[in-house]
């Protein structure tokens, strides 16, 4: 993989020299291609979709609908299986809404120590709304990895859901996927899986998986902002109601009533982000084009240097097990607090995010007051961690006065 | 274009009286006798802070106390805020403005860092209402 030309195809990048990004967990940059394509709907076909019957409306439809062909390809899922949202927590959202309804007291719905706010608080309304419990995955927190043993005694025979992110946007580690979807299966269990933080980093075959709705927003991989996708299992999304009404969801009304599209349409009421959306299908192109062979080697190659450079200067929070993380790496340093470390690697042009990661829960299970995080992205380089590890010295340095 | 924004020393990042208000804040007490008390959370990272005042017979702050964790601008924040409040009435102190309150730090407040450096101040504020 050619580094020099990936940066080279971020405008961000080149323009800004000096700058040194490692907050791709919270947004991954754009490249020019994902640019170009959001330029030319606004400058060649900038109208809606589905409804208009001139030729300008009918291109504008039909890319739009490509985006969905794109994405379900790089899933290994259906078209009716790919309904577009505003994001990875509109999309929990929506799957927390549409299938708690069928919940009652004395149900429960499992996730893990691990889940960021967004995978944590609908279940949290739903479980009030409709009286089931939620329930929680422990973890190890030496190793800050899900404790295994915990999988089997949660997951129970009242367990209806298991809805559990597939990397932690905290702490940057992978759960044991798979023992904890067989578990859910043996007792009929829906899986659902927030890709948020994996989607940039593992290719995600939703078959191969096993899961029955997962979860991404598009500006983690390097798409348009307010962009997502919901994938859910065509049968489930054929079962259960829409929780969307307006435009576009709608096969016919009447004064008193009315009948659902078929899908994915059924789902995706208004107006949606049509720029955005078909940006989001460059994006895919672009991550494609250069292949997950390489974005993986070369993430792994770059996070196993970050891994062992912070320990040098820091204490890292998660785990230095290369086969169960992705490359967003938590750290703390002695006396200072996180938005200070922030704060002064800024002034040195370093970019990282600092304090509970939307994870508050999270940080007080690991007694923690949150944690400076640097996340990788395919255009992070060495130099970069370099860069990071010699702001801190300086960081250090002020607070040593 | 993001330029590389430090030239001055490193040490100059960080006013020594904005480390010596986090290693040592002001008014760091709990007062036994108060008017009002309030709890302020910074959502966004967490900083915390309680504010209890009390007030003398001409209606002037004439005690204020303040426990809590947080970083080093929040906690000088709010060491500057409680020594800015005291003799002051409630009418005074609520029509302290956020500028103002910014200015009580010796160092310029960026967008990210307004709401940590506003938290002390925010709390006062709060317990007044």
């Amino acid at each position: 993989m050619n580094i020099e030309k990936i940066r080279a195809d971020f405008p961000v990048l080149a323009n800004n020299p000096d700058l040194v990004y490692l907050d791709s967990a919270a947004s991954g940059l754009v490249s020019r291609p994902v640019i170009e394509t959001v330029n030319k709907y606004f400058t060649e076909y900038p109208v809606n979709i589905h409804r208009g019957l001139y030729k300008m409306s009918a291109t504008a439809s039909e890319l739009y609908e490509q985006a969905r062909s794109k994405i379900a390809n790089f899933l290994n899922a259906s078209d009716q299986e790919i309904i577009f949202t505003s994001g990875a927590t509109h999309s929990l959202n929506l799957v927390a809404n549409i299938t708690s309804r069928d919940l009652r007291p004395g149900d429960n719905v499992v996730l893990t120590r691990y889940e960021h706010h967004a995978n944590l608080v609908p279940w949290q309304q739903m479980a009030k709304r409709f009286g089931f419990s939620l329930r929680f995955i422990e973890l190890n927190k030496d190793t800050y990895l899900v404790d295994e043993t915990s999988i089997e005694t949660v997951i129970d025979k009242n367990t209806k859901i298991v809805s559990f992110s597939l990397a932690s946007n905290a702490l940057g580690t992978i759960p044991p996927t798979d023992k904890i979807i067989s578990a859910a299966k043996l007792v009929g269990a829906l899986v659902i899986a927030d890709a948020a933080q994996a989607i940039m980093h593992l290719p995600i075959d939703v078959k191969k998986l096993g899961v029955d709705f997962l979860a991404f927003s598009g500006h983690k991989i390097y798409g348009p902002r307010g962009t997502g996708v919901l994938f859910g299992r065509k049968e489930l999304l054929e079962k259960y109601e829409p929780f969307f009404f307006g435009g576009d969801m709608i096969a016919q009304v009447t004064y008193e009533d009315a009948t659902w599209a078929d899908l994915p349409a059924k789902f995706e009421a208004g107006t949606p982000n049509i720029c955005g959306l078909i940006g989001l299908g460059a994006a895919i192109d672009y991550l494609e084009s250069i292949g997950w062979e390489a974005i993986t080697a070369h993430e792994r190659e770059i996070t196993a240097y970050l891994v062992e450079k912070i320990q040098t200067v820091a204490t890292l929070i998660g785990t230095t097990s290369l086969e169960n993380r992705v490359g967003s790496v938590s750290f703390i340093l002695d006396g200072i607090h996180t938005h200070d470390t922030a704060d002064i690697l800024d002034k040195y042009n370093v970019c990282v995010r600092a304090g509970h990661h939307c994870a508050m829960p999270l940080m007080r299970y690991l007694n923690l007051n949150g944690t400076t995080r640097a996340s990788l992205g395919i255009y992070s380089t060495k130099t970069d961690v370099d860069r990071l590890i010699e702001g801190i010295a300086k960081v250090k340095t002020v607070f040593e006065k | 274009m993001i330029n590389a924004t430090v030239n001055a020393g490193v040490s100059d990042i960080y006013k020594d009286v904005i480390l010596d208000l986090y290693r040592h804040p002001a008014n760091r007490k709990t007062l036994a006798d108060f008017d009002a008390k309030y709890r302020e959370i910074n959502a966004s990272c967490g900083d915390d802070v309680e504010v209890a005042l009390k007030f003398d017979k001409n209606g002037r702050i004439a005690d204020i106390g303040h426990q809590g964790q947080g970083c080093a601008i929040s906690q000088a924040g709010v060491s500057l805020a409680t020594d800015f409040v005291k003799g002051k009435t409630k009418e005074e102190i609520m029509a302290i403005n956020d500028g103002q309150g910014l200015e009580l730090l010796p160092i310029p407040i960026s967008y990210g860092r307004s709401k940590c450096a506003l938290l002390g101040l925010k709390a006062i504020k709060n317990a007044l209402k």
